[in-house]
């Protein structure tokens, strides 16, 4: 496979310097990037499939004793590239907060409870159409200490490789109609409203579980498209 | 609907999911130890500091790696490239701690070519993610004991005084490299690249 990384598709991705974000004011480059010319070291990449995941990494209910509280869903879906073909076998990694909207990590204090049953990271990899599938809990949203009264409407980490050093992306997926959304400096950091539509995964009945569990579906669009565009 | 997804910040609760290191309960897929008992070259460290716009060392990053083996090969190379006969993967991830220290133990990549056929000085291309950061940024890793620096036409476009910034200083210990990595700085900030 023979593909180009266009620049252009770029324009989507949050400003370094996003002040609203606190952050982003003491690490984020003051210096304008470098233009280079991509070569070989960045037209490759790892690429990670099956061998990196262990059975059952893809159902963060069942690693554990007993089952997580919350709200059962099954997040599915497809990589593709920006011709919108399937990206096939490549790693998806996530994190998120339990339900509580409380991450295990030791620097999350925030006065909600640890679930016992809940880590909160799985992995899968796409099958040959660039299908990948996950069983979770939705995550809460959390207080953080941007401004006052900050909450991070509630969302799943991602971390992507796709064909190539190129392709990687990590991101955000949220849930449909989050009353957070117009107050999260993050999220408003894609400036384009499109482009944040992207990152907000829709409600999916038909594949919703009866009696078990709901469905919401994402689709992860990556940099890469054809060298050659694709004759009819 | 098209275009691609939008970067977010990895923040600041990664670890327990991509570096948990044996810390949390999860497995790790990646490390920073690439070296497979097979791997041809010199065994070298390369490792450093991260630090912010006001020098405070950033505990909450995370550094990833992708590089050809000893012998100049990559383990998924573009069409009509010769693959390695090792078991050297080439990618390794590794988060900061408490000090903003991370360390990569590899080997030494050789020489790739570059888009016109000339030769690259030996390079690690690197990929970097911290909490504050909405976009993950690219830079590059090069050796202070590598005479092709001087004719690497990526470094070439660099403003020859902020071309230190890429090159890793060879250690008085044996095979160690440091490399440190400033997101924002004055004279010293890293150069990143918009590719
Ligand atoms: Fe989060």
């Amino acid at each position: 496979m023979t593909l180009v990384y266009p620049k252009e598709s770029m324009i989507v991705h949050p400003a370094h310097l996003s002040p609203e974000y606190r952050s982003t004011v003491k690490r984020s480059p003051k210096k304008p990037l470098i233009i280079v010319k991509h070569t070989m070291s960045e037209l490759t990449g790892p690429v990670y499939g099956n061998e990196a995941v262990n059975a059952g990494d893809e159902d963060l209910t069942k690693q554990h004793k007993g089952e997580p509280i919350g709200e059962r869903i099954i997040v599915h879906g497809r990589v593709l590239d920006e011709d919108m073909r399937p990206v096939p076998n490549t790693l998806v990694e996530l994190w998120q907060a339990n339900a509580c909207g409380r991450y295990i990590h030791v620097v999350d204090q925030h006065p909600a409870p640890l679930d016992p049953n809940f880590t909160g990271a799985g992995r899968a990899t796409t099958d040959k159409d660039g299908y990948y599938r996950f069983v979770t809990i939705k995550p809460g949203a959390y207080p953080w200490g941007n401004h006052p009264n900050a909450w991070r409407p509630a969302h799943i980490h991602f971390s992507l490789f796709g064909h190539s050093f190129l392709s990687r992306l990590v991101t955000q997926m949220y849930f449909p109609g989050d009353p957070l959304f117009p107050y999260d400096p993050i999220f408003n950091a894609v400036k384009d409203a499109n482009a944040r539509a992207r990152m907000i995964c829709s409600f999916d009945l038909e594949h919703t579980i009866p009696d078990w569990a709901l469905c919401y579906k994402f689709d992860f669009v990556l940099r890469g498209r054809n060298a050659t565009p694709m004759e009819h | 609907m098209s275009g691609i997804t939008p970067s977010q910040t990895v923040g600041p609760y990664f670890a327990y999911g991509l570096t948990p290191t044996k810390r949390y309960d999860w497995s790790d897929a990646f490390s920073n130890n690439l070296i497979t008992p097979d791997a041809v070259g010199e065994k070298i460290r390369v490792e450093g500091i991260v630090r912010d716009g006001d020098g405070a060392v950033i505990p909450d990053a995370m550094i990833e790696i992708w590089q050809a083996d000893g012998q100049g090969r990559y383990i998924t190379p573009v069409a009509g490239e010769a693959k390695p006969n090792t078991a050297f993967r080439g990618f390794g991830r590794c988060g900061t701690d408490q000090d903003g220290y991370y360390s990569f133990d590899t080997v030494k990549p050789g020489a790739v070519a570059g888009p016109d056929g000339k030769m690259q000085a030996p390079h690690i291309v690197v990929c970097y993610f911290s909490r504050g950061l909405l976009t993950h940024l690219f830079t590059r890793i090069y050796f202070s004991d590598e005479a092709s620096n001087a004719t690497d036409p990526t470094l070439a476009q660099v403003p020859e005084e902020r071309r230190f910034t890429l090159i890793a200083k060879k250690d008085n210990r044996p095979g160690v490299y440091t490399f440190n990595i400033r997101p924002q700085g004055d004279d010293d900030e890293t150069v990143f690249f918009d590719i």
